[in-house]
């Protein structure tokens, strides 16, 4: 517990380049979210401090259990017993805080000035309504329009989000359009009442690739016209590099690195985003082996001491174990959660990481069978 | 058809040796009733004429999109769904005609992983059980050597043998992966489908199971029909990789071809729609618009046709069903635009073909 509230010599998150003269749209800091389960607290999201400016699209990017679905959640306030936000977060969005604001004015941020894109578009549509009337819900929810003004506002989203025909289209219910269509019209229903923020959670992830290139076109297109801010959460290295100028790292429910997209790809410092940028295979990059992280991402009630990467990380010293690290200003607005800032002779002293020495311990035996060798030898080529 | 069945698609590695597994102009078709009840019957072509061979010891990748019919494939390969026509030779047997007991025997031989390791791994079982029974049920071994022998398959997959006395939800996705892995291995096989295996898992956990899936292969000689969409893992895993649309193959050729010199304009399509995790890379993508039509009512001529980005894209598209033809050596495309083609050109131009087929390679990623 002591490693929590390390000292941070962070000042802050980095601000990208276009949008560093304004006020940031939404400002995140020290956001914890906890469950109180059964089997002890869960600590998924602990400590993350980030800030989002007007028309930016950052990416918050990490494996199952990293803590990005509950961050995005969190900023809505979609967090139920047994899980709260802890006393001392802040959410702060066109200037309230949202961890303390009632109710109602919650409800008048959702889905009007927040608002999100879920990662399955079946589930998060309603299979008894038509999708006309599913957008135009929204406008009325938000007292917005008549029941006339608000079809018609939903079918003006549907063209504008591609959907051909959309006054047609409009009396469909989900099963009778295509995976690709159904995207669209969750995205026109994120829309329909011109947020500022749109919190995209794994948007394409469900879709085939060309689908996928054509709704973060469609993205892309849209923030253009809108000037929509989006915080879009992936595990796909490749979105990210594509669509987003900033980028989060998260692991064990904390940011571990946090930089420019271009710095980020080109001198990624945590060992951990190394790991995930080198365990991706890539078209057109031909490899013998795949490098992995051994191990698996820990559950949130027990994170290990020190540094949570530690056990699965290759460069890890007796420091890690003992101290949290804090985040690490390496300068340019590029910030990591590693020692290795501090004592960065220890990169060329790579090893067997914990987990893959102890053959998986803690019930965790996923790790590595063979060639961990090679995998340490590619990290290091990557630094 | 006269396409390359009856000269079949090589191994580019292999060409003297005889394919372990020869698929040919395979064929599943499902019944579809709509209407007034059910009045109407059409047949979804789910799988429509597909022919490759595997050789030992080597995978091959089958990508498409969601309904292109490669599940399908796969499924129709190991008799877990009837074929509507075509055969399968498994070592030279031929696959549809054998009985119940034979095809049993041979199933040892041919085994499956399939994509989502929660539902495929039985949760009343525990790990060893459900690793035994494949020795159980071919009497390979039993007592105290099937314990010996699944102790054993744990530790080769990479878990701890003392997890044998476990059930599947007490795993992570790719643990279970690797016991639904080990539950394959149990019966000795050559040959083993694998539909979507590392689909479901996170990123570095996919590493780790592509990585024992090669370290297997290495060891034991399997041969792997990979089935993935995911279009820079089968580039990784496959030496050889087979495009489908609309349940036909459109292009076949080893990865290193595919990759660098995709031909059919949907495979170039595809290849330009996978994001490159690195911001230096700028893409000029192919887009294509709309989505991949009902296998109920596949277009005419060459499926791909209504949304291909060909500049030579004609009329004659629309009637002449394209051949699967070797364009280069051991590069197989189905495309009539693309020279060299046997479809000659006044046979094109019979069918309404006003543009000669001219060679089509967009360029797609350009570095900054």
């Amino acid at each position: 517990m002591a490693e929590r509230r390390a000292p941070s010599p962070a000042s802050g998150p980095p601000r990208s380049s276009d949008g560093a003269s304004t006020a940031p749209l939404l400002s995140v800091g020290e956001l914890r979210t906890y469950f109180y389960t059964d089997s002890g607290v869960a600590r998924a999201v602990d400590g993350v401090t980030f800030e989002i400016g007007a028309r930016e699209t950052i990416g918050l990017v990490g494996e199952s259990g990293c803590g990005k679905s509950v961050t995005a959640l969190s900023l809505l306030r979609l967090i139920r017993p047994p899980g709260r936000i802890e006393p001392g977060s802040r959410i702060l969005f066109e200037g309230r805080d949202l961890t303390t604001v009632d109710e109602k004015a919650m409800r008048a941020v959702r889905g009007a000035r927040i608002a999100m894109v879920f990662q399955e578009p079946m589930t998060a549509l309603n299979p008894v309504f038509t999708v006309g009337d599913q957008i135009a819900e929204v406008v009325r929810v938000h007292g917005a329009g008549s029941r006339r003004e608000a079809w018609g506002r939903a079918v003006q989203m549907l063209e504008t989000v591609g959907i051909p025909s959309p006054a047609q289209r409009a009396r469909d219910y989900p099963h009778q359009l295509s995976g690709g269509m159904r995207q669209r019209v969750v995205i026109a229903m994120a829309l329909v009442m011109n947020p500022a923020l749109v919190i995209a959670d794994e948007p394409t992830t469900a879709l085939d690739v060309t689908i996928q290139a054509q709704i973060l076109e469609l993205l892309r297109d849209l923030q253009h016209r809108f000037g929509t801010s989006i915080l879009l959460i992936t595990h796909d290295l490749g979105v990210v590099a594509e669509t987003v100028s900033r980028v989060i790292v998260m692991y064990g429910g904390e940011i571990v690195e946090h930089a420019s997209v271009d710095e980020l790809f080109a001198r990624a410092h945590h060992p951990y985003t190394e790991g995930l940028l080198s365990a991706m295979p890539q078209v057109g990059q031909q490899r013998e082996r795949l490098a992995t992280i051994p191990g698996t991402v820990p559950p949130p009630t027990a994170w290990p001491s020190g540094c949570r990467f530690h056990d699965r990380c290759p460069y890890a010293w007796d420091r890690c174990v003992t101290e949290h690290p804090p985040l690490y200003q390496l300068g340019g607005g590029h910030t990591s959660r590693c020692h290795l800032a501090d004592e960065p002779a220890r990169r060329a002293e790579v090893h067997e990481p914990a987990v893959a020495v102890l053959g998986g311990a803690g019930g965790t035996p996923g790790g590595s069978r063979a060639g961990e060798q090679d995998n340490v030898s590619e990290r290091k080529a990557i630094s | 058809m006269t396409t390359p069945a009856s000269h079949a698609p090589q191994a580019p590695h292999a060409h003297d040796a005889s394919p372990l597994l020869s698929v040919r102009n395979l064929k599943k078709h499902f019944a579809v009733k709509t209407g007034l009840f059910n009045r109407n019957e059409a047949a979804a072509r789910a799988v429509d004429g597909v022919s490759f061979d595997v050789m030992p010891g080597e995978t091959l990748g089958l990508v498409g999109e969601s309904g292109c019919g490669k599940s399908t494939t796969g499924r129709v390969i190991l008799r877990l769904l009837a074929p509507t026509a075509g055969d399968v030779r498994f070592e030279g047997q031929d696959l549809f005609t054998l009985d119940n007991r034979s095809m049993r025997r041979l199933r040892r031989k041919m085994q499956v992983i399939f994509q989502d390791p929660f539902s495929s791994l039985n949760p009343r079982m525990t790990v060893g059980a459900i690793v035994r029974e494949g020795l159980t049920i071919h009497n390979i071994a039993q007592g105290a050597a099937a314990d010996a022998r699944v102790k054993q398959l744990l530790d080769e997959v990479g878990l701890r043998h003392e997890y044998a006395s476990r059930y599947p939800h007490e795993f992570s996705g790719g643990q279970r992966q690797r016991i639904g892995i080990a539950r394959a291995l149990a019966v000795e096989p050559t040959f083993i489908v694998c539909d979507e295996p590392v689909s479901a898992l996170d990123v570095s956990v996919q590493a780790q199971v592509i990585n024992l899936l090669q370290d297997l292969q290495r060891d034991r000689g399997l041969a792997y029909l990979f089935i993935a969409h995911d279009l820079s893992v089968v580039e990784h895993i496959a030496d050889r990789v087979a495009v489908m649309y609309l349940g036909k193959i459109v292009e076949l050729a080893t990865a290193a071809d595919l990759y660098r010199e995709p031909l059919m304009p949907y495979t170039q399509a595809l290849l330009s729609a996978v994001p490159v995790p690195n911001p230096k890379i700028k893409k000029s993508r192919v887009v294509l618009s709309g989505d991949v039509p009902s296998p109920a009512a596949p277009p005419s001529g060459c499926v791909f046709h209504p949304r291909c980005q060909h500049p030579a894209k004609d009329a004659a598209c629309t009637a002449i069903v394209p051949p699967l033809e070797e364009k280069a050596p051991s590069h197989w495309v189905a495309c009539i635009k693309q020279p060299p083609t046997g479809v000659e050109w006044p046979k094109q131009q019979a069918a309404g073909a006003t543009k000669q087929p001219e060679r089509y390679l967009p360029v797609i990623a350009t570095t900054t």
